[in-house]
């Protein structure tokens, strides 16, 4: 075995910014020295560790699960929590997610855009009749039931609306994440809503017409989400429905 | 003074304080939900493996019922949870996954005929019934009879929580995100809400509440390795131990998860045992069949964690970077199986260690992962001291797994409780009790005792250094208050963390500013954490025998005649530095299972006095109840039924069910 190499030293070039404040957005430095296995979790807890306590930025499960750490990675959409730093260059910059309210340096307020479509679009099973509880389930075919769960791992952390092309001329379009949340309701036997009343929620320039299938959503989905084929094919679903 | 005003408030939005909010709204309550983060993003979304319900839809679950998940529990508790609570839990667990399925959660279904799995290191053939064709399925878990763990591959708990949080959008309950309850206002017993404080703004605001739940989770990161997010500190069970009055039970039972990988410590799933993987160490071969023949893997958690850290010991640990590991291989359940069941732990493999699990073993070795105490309740999720305040999920205590908590039993109970929680609170509210009587005076007193709290850490004079201490306390809990404990590690760990006490009294930090500012964040938590800590070691330290995860090397013993009882803790003074202790017995003589051994683990337990008789009674009650049905015979062992909550009443119908 050869000598283990020097660690590197990298530089992590951050754009601060405090919105509400005067202090105009900058880009700032930060160097750190690289570690086994690190991640980008790792190297900003130790910039707020060693040396900024101030660095705003969110994770929560560290995981790859919760869909927190979105954010630009040398100006690509994606989860901070699972990139590993020897994936990338010597100079990593870090920006957050463009579209969302932002909170403060890489921390922006997905939350409120993700209620907002979940209000919007309703993304909950319709149906009239409330379950019997100790009844015997409804059953489901078992391949079904995995075909929902695909498209159900969406993780709602945005890099789909910072990835969108047609966001940046139609501020309501519902994106990718929207889209496909309809995809996912829409093939959900237990949701009795009909294409017609899908069609109200996305039928427009707003929703799945608007989309310039420029696809940048599917190419930075952490999840790989079908997201191409899925808008692909609710357009066609509502164009039926449009020309009836 | 910003003053809010609602009938409920719910702090934490995962599973369990969003399916109680649920329940008090559509009993037609005014909610309002508190989150550090946006709910969907709740700790949650990382049960991986599965929700126990007894079903029993499939060949390997075929004969599970409630009684057979009411003993599982109690044995994996080792006779330290509450019975009558475990009833209730078993019974109503079926209902709660069946209403998610109701809302959209993708269960993974049975499939009719013949199927191969791997069970116990070799290839088996399951028949599936045509009947049971479509309904809900299960995997197996841990120190479980049957196969139990209703799944959505691998990422349940997502499932579930954005199944349950959209139907908090539906109902329209607000969700206040990025704030943070510091106290609860109180007075004379009884609870009338928080003071909160806007992580974006700073601002501190109080919430007037007639009930308020406190649904915050585990406090996991007290420990420097463990698997849980970086949001489970504990708050919620903090400012209840704050108020001097509210009791936290059983803070010594800390759960051990057997497989976080090396270093990370992210979780991968029971799951993976579960459906077949194995444990190897460093020559490879499978050890946990030396040291438990009849669970080998598949013992509870508490059992399989200690066996691991025992064979490290001895020499067989694998060596790596960062100390030493052992290896799970679920290479045997092949690449399709992995692709469909367990494609969580794959993407985590290959990010986080970049490797692929259908080829290569994962490093892994037991972190810190679950919190069986919590804030002490009542079967129905009342604080047993304080009035109107509740508690569900990881965060409360109502004592469902005593020492050890069985996988897949947590998940569920989030939604469990959060059923009945939200019928109690609708019905307190409704009562006279919860009508509010609460000053503005008070109000006053609480909200401006908080921010002198946070302007003396902004702007006073103190020099501690808020990280560092965090970082210390991390450390003493994952060395002297881990898997195996004693007395002397456990007597020199509470003695650092009431210093570490001192200090944090005495912080003083960089940011002065009053919005958003994670300095000042980390300062006032520690100071909350450091209390926690102390009741965990403090605990440990007076709990002399060994019970489930708490494991005491000077004392290895599970001791019923001396400690079958539950630890209470509270904080009367807040210049204390150690919580004041009480024990709370639990009654061996209306147990409806007598305390023996679990199956699994150690067979050398001090046998409580009362035990014999209660055995020999239940015997008896047995034989002059033989010809009636299970439910009749149960009735006459524990009743339970009083506890539960009307709308959850009914018998839960399975396939084959004789009408």
């Amino acid at each position: 075995m050869s000598a283990p190499a020097k660690p590197r030293c990298l530089t992590l070039r951050i754009l601060r910014s405090a919105p509400g404040t005067h202090v105009e957005p900058e880009w700032q430095d930060f160097a750190i020295e690289e570690g086994e296995g690190m991640t980008l979790f790792i190297a900003l807890n130790e910039i707020r560790q060693n040396l900024d306590p101030s660095l705003q930025f969110d994770f929560v499960c560290r995981a790859g699960i919760c869909g927190s750490c979105g954010m630009l990675i040398d100006g690509r959409p994606g989860l901070a929590c699972r990139t590993l730093t020897k994936d990338l260059g010597a100079t990593i910059t870090l920006a957050p997610l463009p579209v969302f309210e932002l909170i403060g340096d890489l921390s922006v307020n997905t939350g409120k855009w993700m209620r907002g479509t979940a209000e919007r679009l309703e993304t909950w099973i319709h149906r009239q009749q409330q379950p019997e509880l100790t009844a015997l389930e409804a059953p489901m075919e078992p391949e079904l039931a995995e075909a929902i769960y695909e498209l159900d791992r969406c993780i709602e952390c945005g890099c789909c609306v910072a990835g969108c092309g047609t966001l940046r001329m139609r501020e309501d379009f519902v994106g990718a994440v929207g889209l496909n949340k309809i995809t996912r309701f829409r093939l959900d036997p237990r949701d009795e809503r009909s294409d017609e009343d899908f069609y109200e929620l996305i039928g427009d320039d707003n929703g799945v017409f608007g989309c310039m299938s420029l696809l940048g959503c599917h190419d930075v989905c952490p999840k790989g989400l079908p997201l191409q084929t899925q808008i692909a094919f609710l357009r066609r679903k509502m164009a039926v429905v449009g020309f009836k | 003074m910003r003053i809010v005003y609602t009938d409920v408030l719910v702090v934490g939005g995962g599973l369990a304080g969003l399916r109680a909010a649920v329940g008090a709204r559509r009993r037609g309550h005014e909610v309002i939900i508190l989150s550090l983060v946006p709910p969907k993003r709740s700790h949650s979304a990382a049960a991986q493996g599965g929700m126990q319900a007894s079903l029993g839809n499939t060949a390997r679950g075929a004969g599970d019922n409630e009684d057979v998940h009411f003993e599982d529990t109690v044995r994996g508790s080792d006779w330290g949870c509450d019975q009558e609570v475990a009833r209730l839990f078993a019974h109503t667990a079926p209902q709660a996954v069946r209403e998610l399925a109701a809302w959209g959660v993708p269960w993974n279904r049975v499939k009719a005929g013949e199927r191969e799995v791997v069970m116990d290191g070799r290839r088996v053939t399951l028949r599936e019934r045509p009947e049971a064709h479509g309904l809900i399925a299960a995997r197996d878990f841990g120190g479980t009879k049957k196969w139990r763990t209703c799944f959505v591959s691998d990422g349940t708990g997502h499932a579930m929580l954005y199944a349950v949080s959209d139907q908090a959008v539906a109902e329209s309950i607000p969700v206040h995100e990025r704030c943070e309850a510091i106290a609860l206002i109180h007075d004379a017993g009884r609870c009338h809400g928080a003071i909160v404080r806007n992580l974006v703004s700073g601002e501190l605001s109080a919430y007037i509440a007639r009930a308020t739940c406190i649904a915050t989770g585990g406090f996991g990161r007290i420990y420097r390795v463990t698997s849980n997010a970086v949001i489970n500190e504990g708050i919620g069970a903090a400012i209840a131990l704050e108020t001097g009055v509210a009791e936290l039970g059983n803070m010594e039972a800390v759960q051990f998860h057997p497989t976080t990988i090396v270093p990370a410590g992210i979780l991968v799933t029971e799951g993976c045992r579960g459906d077949g993987g194995l444990l190897r160490d460093a020559a490879g071969h499978r050890f946990m069949p030396d040291y438990e023949s009849e669970k080998k893997e598949l013992a509870s958690r508490d059992v399989v964690s200690r066996r691991m850290e025992q064979h490290i010991r001895a020499g067989h640990g694998v060596k790596g970077r960062f100390g030493e590991h052992l290896w799970l291989d679920i290479t045997l359940l092949g690449k399709a199986h992995i692709d469909g069941r367990l494609r969580e732990v794959k993407e985590i493999c290959q990010h986080f260690l970049g490797i692929d699990p259908a080829r290569d073993l994962i490093p892994v070795r037991p972190a810190q992962h679950y919190s069986m105490g919590g804030i002490r309740t009542d079967a129905s999720g009342q604080s047993t001291r304080l009035a109107g305040l509740f508690a569900c999920g990881e965060a409360a205590c109502w004592d469902l797994h005593g020492f050890n908590r069985l996988g897949g039993n947590s998940v569920a109970e989030t939604v469990v409780a959060g059923m009945i929680v939200g019928e109690t609170m609708a019905d307190f509210v409704e009562s006279s009790a919860g009508d509010l009587q609460v000053s503005t005076a008070l109000v006053r007193e609480f909200l401006e005792r908080e921010q002198a709290r946070i302007d003396t850490l902004l702007y006073g004079d103190g020099s501690e250094n808020a990280t560092a201490l965090m970082a210390r306390m991390q450390s003493i809990m994952t060395d002297k208050v881990g898997i195996f404990r004693r007395g002397d590690l456990l007597e020199a760990a509470v003695e650092e963390l009431q210093q570490l006490l001192v200090r944090s009294r005495s912080i003083g930090i960089a940011t002065r500013r009053p919005g958003a500012n994670p300095e000042l964040v980390t300062a006032y938590r520690v100071q909350k954490m450091l209390k926690l800590a102390l009741c965990v070691a403090y605990g440990a330290l007076q709990r002399t025998e060994s019970r489930g995860a708490h494991y005491r090397e000077d004392h290895p013993r599970r001791n019923d005649a001396d400690w079958l009882k539950r630890t209470l803790a509270r904080w009367p003074d807040a210049g204390d530095t150690l919580p004041t202790l009480a024990y709370e017995p639990l009654d061996v003589t209306r147990m409806e299972l007598p305390p023996g051994w679990r199956g699994y683990g150690a067979k050398d337990a001090i046998d409580h006095p009362a035990t014999e008789a209660r055995a020999a009674e239940i015997a008896a009650i047995r034989s002059a109840f033989g010809h009636a049905d299970r439910y009749t015979l149960q009735q006459a062992l524990m009743p339970f039924e009083h506890l539960v909550p009307e709308p959850y009443r009914g018998r839960n119908e399975r396939l084959g069910d004789t009408p």
